[in-house]
């Protein structure tokens, strides 16, 4: 498979008050080209931060200490970390496309949707005439199953909230990006506009052969759509492998456990298992591996030095010394 | 059982308007609605965002007052209460709210949070009782050891540990009936299902009764295993029954429509899910509901000429079990 992105040994911290926030920590990952990728992790686990770093959006308290990430597509080779200015704003929304969290307030609530649309293409330096422009809007808004002459022309209050993330997506799309990252896409949706919102994204994926970076903590939507999940905790990849994989012959503890708590609707009825304790303090982490201290498999070494990610199975990585002891048959 | 909580005809209409260019306008949040709650049982009240489900909360915990119609405690009206029976009322009913961020005082700790529902009511008379009675309810919750905890503040803790302080909070005084309105929908999914625990424990140990409100039919399936379920649609209960029943064998299109809708965990299950198609992706306004059932403009069952024409009421279909569709019965 072609990788389109590539990011290698990245470290993001946040300087704050008490210290050093560590949110990223040491994170490879190679994405493919057409292929859905979900990084799921809890909240603080990072996941939003390494979204945001890959198309360089990070908040000014953030600094990223090492590592590159490598964009590759249409001939055209980037090294994200490094870009600025001009080159920058070429890159970004052109090449890779964000849908941020929470769709109400991406948006600014005094200008209607046709002047988002507007502002968008003006701060990225595109030449369009206003009439290509429209076409090409008409043509985004159809595709996400929306009433072009009723939503351009109104304001983000008037939406309701799964008509507002298709805008969203659909202004994510207006530059024709070839990876676009969605941060926690359907989190503040209802279900049936969370299942709009689902049966949207697969549409899109099959017409435009995008790549997708579907960042979340819902367990279930990464198995709804993701080829591939990545787990995330306290700044670091647990877990990389197929969607299969990762649900059905889980490695790590912590995917584990987070499978073992979540309920299902339409299997019979189960009894869950919880994970023990809390998330570390980003700021003041355990030694070792940093899930140990919730760890019903941890041993000696675990407490010494923290697992890397390592490839045991084709294409499925695990960070754990102990994986080989974690069983997990499809029905205990 | 006793009923401890029961809802006659109960309406609840909000104005909104009421300015120059802006006509007073009628917000029917909740049509006729007819519930009880048994003692020691779990009712869990699922919808959509707006259909009402919050309101019906606020209305048992007495927070709000009905626009008409009867809310009986123990067979009395509490509206009709005199003070003394009020407040023992209001005692035995206490609410759980979702955002374990807001509903503690940040300057309060722990101590000074639990001690003042304490005093105030006189189930403690001394300060030496007082501890007591706290490190008593801190252990309940789970939040030990002790003395750790009993003088932290809320920022002092996570999520999870600032739900179960608030569920200490409602245990002071020794309620009945806890309205748990969505208190585990903001947590991680690691620390979700400890609380859940925390409350079937709260069940067993002490025979409280709960009002489970929730959007996630997955948890209200967990937690609501045992008990009954009421789906509520646009202000109305369009089916209640056993849990099992319910979401193992929906009779109402709408209950269907959002069991199919929901993502599970699971990549096979959840892609060989056979998607509803709804006729409608929006949730119709409260100001504007479709004539007959206000299902019908979405429901892919609607029959012309009787779902839009008449308002279904609900029927009783077997014992306890509950639907308000007219095309009930003929294999839908």
């Amino acid at each position: 498979m072609e990788s389109i992105l590539k990011i290698e040994d990245l470290y993001i911290d946040y300087r704050v008050r008490r210290g050093l926030v560590k949110a990223v920590r040491g994170v490879s990952l190679e994405v493919y080209k057409g292929e859905t990728l979900a990084i799921i992790g809890e909240s603080g686990s990072g996941k939003t931060t390494l979204g945001l770093s890959i198309i360089k959006l990070l908040p000014s308290s953030a600094r990223i200490s090492q590592g590159k990430i490598w964009y590759q597509a249409d001939g055209k080779k980037y090294e994200i970390v490094s870009l600025d200015g001009g080159k920058l704003r070429k890159f970004r929304w052109k090449e890779i496309a964000m849908v941020f969290q929470s769709a109400l307030n991406a948006f600014n609530p005094v200008i209607r949707i046709w002047d988002h649309i507007v502002d968008t293409i003006d701060s990225h330096d595109v030449k369009i005439t206003k009439e290509e422009l429209r076409t090409k809007v008409l043509e985004l808004l159809r595709l996400v199953q929306l009433d072009p002459d009723r939503v351009l022309r109104s304001y983000p209050h008037e939406l309701s909230g799964g008509m507002r993330q298709r805008v969203l997506i659909a202004l994510a799309l207006l530059l024709d990006p070839n990876i676009i990252i969605l941060d926690e896409p359907t989190t503040a949706l209802d279900i049936l506009s969370q299942r709009s919102i689902i049966e949207l994204l697969k549409k899109i994926k099959k017409e435009l052969n995008l790549t997708i970076i579907l960042i979340s903590h819902d367990l279930s939507l990464a198995a709804e759509l993701a080829d591939r999940v990545a787990v995330m905790y306290a700044g670091s990849l647990v877990e990389v492998g197929s969607v299969y994989d990762i649900f059905y012959r889980p490695l790590h503890p912590y995917t584990l456990g987070l499978i073992k708590a979540v309920p299902t609707v339409s299997t019979s009825f189960r009894e869950l298992i919880s994970i023990p304790g809390s998330p570390p303090d980003l700021i003041d982490l355990p030694p070792g591996c940093k899930f140990h201290p919730r760890c019903e498999y941890k041993k000696e070494e675990c407490l010494r030095e923290e697992p890397k990610l390592i490839g045991v199975f084709p294409n499925h990585y695990v960070a754990c010394y102990r994986w080989e002891k974690i069983k997990y048959g499809k029905n205990n | 059982m006793e009923k401890i909580i029961e809802l006659r005809n109960v309406n609840k209409f909000f104005t909104i308007g009421g300015g120059f260019f802006n006509p007073k306008k009628t917000l029917k949040v909740l049509e006729n609605l007819n519930l009880s709650i048994r003692r020691g049982e779990i009712l869990c009240l699922v919808g959509e965002s707006g259909c009402g489900k919050t309101t019906t909360g606020k209305l048992i915990a007495g927070l709000i007052r009905p626009t008409s119609g009867e809310i009986l405690f123990y067979g009395k009206d509490i509206w009709k209460m005199d003070k003394s029976e009020f407040k023992n009322y209001r005692r035995s009913v206490q609410i759980v709210h979702q955002d374990p961020y807001s509903s503690l005082n940040p300057v309060k700790n722990i101590y000074d949070t639990l001690s003042a529902p304490l005093l105030k009511h006189h189930i403690v008379s001394s300060n030496g009782q007082c501890e007591e009675k706290i490190s008593e309810l801190l252990e309940i919750v789970g939040l030990t050891p002790v003395e750790d905890f009993i003088y932290k503040y809320p920022h002092q803790l996570s999520g999870g540990q600032r739900q179960r302080v608030v569920i200490a909070r409602a245990l002071t005084l020794n309620p009945e009936l806890i309205v748990a309105d969505e208190a585990v929908s903001m947590l991680d999914v690691s620390i979700r299902l400890s609380i859940i625990r925390l409350l079937l424990s709260l069940k067993e140990n002490f025979n409280m009764t709960f009002l489970f409100i929730t959007h996630d039919l997955a948890m209200a399936k967990y937690f609501g295993w045992n008990g009954r379920i009421a789906v509520m649609y646009l202000g109305r209960i369009v089916e209640m029954g056993p849990t099992p029943k319910v979401l193992e064998n929906p009779l109402h299109p709408y209950t269907k429509a959002l069991l199919l809708a929901v993502p599970e965990a699971d990549p096979e299950i959840t892609r060989n899910k056979k998607v509803m198609e709804l006729k409608s992706l929006d949730l119709p306004s409260l100001l504007n509901l479709p004539p007959g059932c206000r299902f019908s403009n979405r429901c892919p069952y609607m029959e012309p000429g009787k779902c839009d024409r008449i308002e279904p009421n609900l029927y009783e279909v077997e014992k306890e079990y509950y639907v308000a569709c007219e095309l009930y019965g003929r294999g839908v």
